[in-house]
């Protein structure tokens, strides 16, 4: 059987930096993810990055993909693609399959970095083919470079569904409009000033009432909504459009933690029931880690940081790094973390992820 | 349709290097694409009909995990199209239900 110091589940940008974390330190590291390519989602975001110097700011999400991919070749770290884990053992015993076949890999440690994924929303004609998550249409036009419809009508005004607006016009759709139920912008004020002065309106205040069509999406119809957020009859608005993008959250993918048997908390902020985990991202299991947006929806940035914190706290019990050396890298992933957390949209995850640590001090 | 000018990725340098048959209808590929991308390039967007309803489903996430852009591939059914690279001559067909195995001809 083989096996392996840490194994990492997922490899995008929360595992791939918790790889090179920890083969820094001279671990063994074999990363498994269940795609053909390794980067996550790095690789279809085409926009700048957010924070200071330290978090990569000004770089685009695919070159950092890049960065890290080039990382983890230069250390030796093992990549396994298309091996889709599937359970998790007594013992750290991993059971994954590759072109049909079962494997197993045993690690003295494990990092779950399995991800999210896209929330779906319920109005009548949602299940319509033209109906699908932003991030989805994200993938189509930047990673395979095809447009999913040429007239787009974008739900939700996060970070993500003011940015993937711009890069479909980027793509050459027409975004028709951007609605948001809520009575204000979601996300940052810079993204939502770029699609504005793209000539794309943000009607806030407004939701899906219907989407058209028999076969395909071939119209919407958006209402507004009431401050008690029932719709309004009269203020029906129709719109042309033949593709609808949802971009109403993300949930975390944590079913691996589930079978595991980790414990967990509900905090809602951060996408629902969260693996419970320490300053360590340490689970309730000894041994195994998580990182990334299976700890709690945030964004690329903070999930590389867990991943490296991951990477250090595994290198450390396994003694590649003393407790002295352990704990300055730690503290300077965790100012930077923190820093990621504040003002007004770090907030509130900041004081999100504070109830998930109690969570394990409780426990404790 | 295809994105073959960017500003940022820049213009489009692959070429078509592969035939799939979609309900017998030939399509013009890209190796190594995600069927998903060749068959919404090509106009289609129904990629199956549910089982009891016959309602039609399309691509919802293309990142492999919710199944909803599942096809009949060269016989084997519930195939994830957004996931799953094309071959030249690949033979796909718009699944019913919950799909037979083998090429229906």
């Amino acid at each position: 059987m083989k096996t392996t110091d840490i194994a990492v589940i997922g490899a995008g940008p929360a595992g791939l930096s918790c790889a090179v974390e920890a083969a820094r330190a001279g671990a063994q590291v074999t990363v498994l993810d269940e795609n053909l390519k390794p980067g996550g989602q790095l690789f279809k975001q085409i926009h700048k990055f957010f924070g200071s110097r330290e978090h990569k700011a000004g770089i685009r999400g695919f070159r950092i993909g890049q960065q890290l991919l080039e990382e983890t070749e230069k250390l030796g770290v093992e990549v396994l693609l298309d091996a889709a884990v599937y359970g998790i053992y007594e013992d750290r015993l991993i059971a994954y399959i590759t072109d049909g076949k079962d494997h197993t890999i045993k690690a003295k440690k494990i990092v779950m970095a399995t991800g999210a994924s896209e929330n779906a929303l319920a109005f009548p004609g949602c299940t319509l083919p033209g109906v699908m998550g932003a991030g989805a249409a994200q993938t189509m036009i930047n990673v395979n470079r095809v447009l999913p419809g040429q007239k787009i009508i974008m739900v939700g005004s996060g970070n993500v569904g003011l940015i993937v607006s711009y890069q479909l016009m980027q793509a050459g759709a027409d975004v028709l409009a951007l609605i948001e139920a809520a009575p204000k912008i979601g996300g940052y004020g810079v993204h939502a000033a770029k699609i504005r002065r793209a000539g794309v309106q943000i009607y806030t205040s407004t939701t899906i009432k219907e989407v058209l069509g028999e076969e395909k999406v071939e119209g919407v119809i958006a209402v507004n909504l009431d401050e008690k957020w029932q719709q309004v009859t009269g203020t029906e608005k129709h719109f042309n459009a033949d593709t609808v993008c949802l971009a109403v959250g993300l949930s975390p993918l944590t079913e691996l933690a589930w079978m595991a048997g980790c414990e967990f908390t509900f905090i809602p902020s951060l996408g629902g029931h969260v693996p419970i985990h320490d300053r360590n991202m340490e689970t309730t299991l000894k041994g195994i880690y998580i990182a990334g947006d299976i700890t709690g929806v945030e964004e690329a940035s903070s999930a590389m940081e867990e991943g490296r914190l991951a990477g250090v706290a595994c290198a450390e019990s396994l003694e590649y790094y003393d407790e002295n050396k352990a704990l300055e890298l730690k503290n300077q992933i965790w100012d930077r973390l923190d820093a990621l957390r504040t003002g007004p949209f770090g907030e509130g995850r900041f004081t999100a992820k504070l109830k998930q640590l109690d969570a394990r001090r409780q426990l404790a | 349709m295809r994105v073959l000018n960017h500003p940022i990725l820049g213009d489009e340098t692959r070429q078509f290097n592969a035939t799939i048959i979609v309900d017998g209808k030939q399509i013009q590929a890209i190796e190594g694409e995600p069927i998903a991308a060749a068959l919404l390039s090509a106009g289609i967007k129904k990629f199956r009909e549910t089982q009891k309803n016959h309602k039609p489903r399309g691509i919802f996430c293309a990142i492999g995990r919710c199944t909803d852009c599942v096809m009949t591939v060269d016989g084997v059914p519930n195939v994830r199209t957004c996931i799953t690279p094309v071959r030249d001559g690949m033979i796909i067909s718009t699944q019913k239900g919950l799909g037979k195995w083998g090429i229906e001809r």
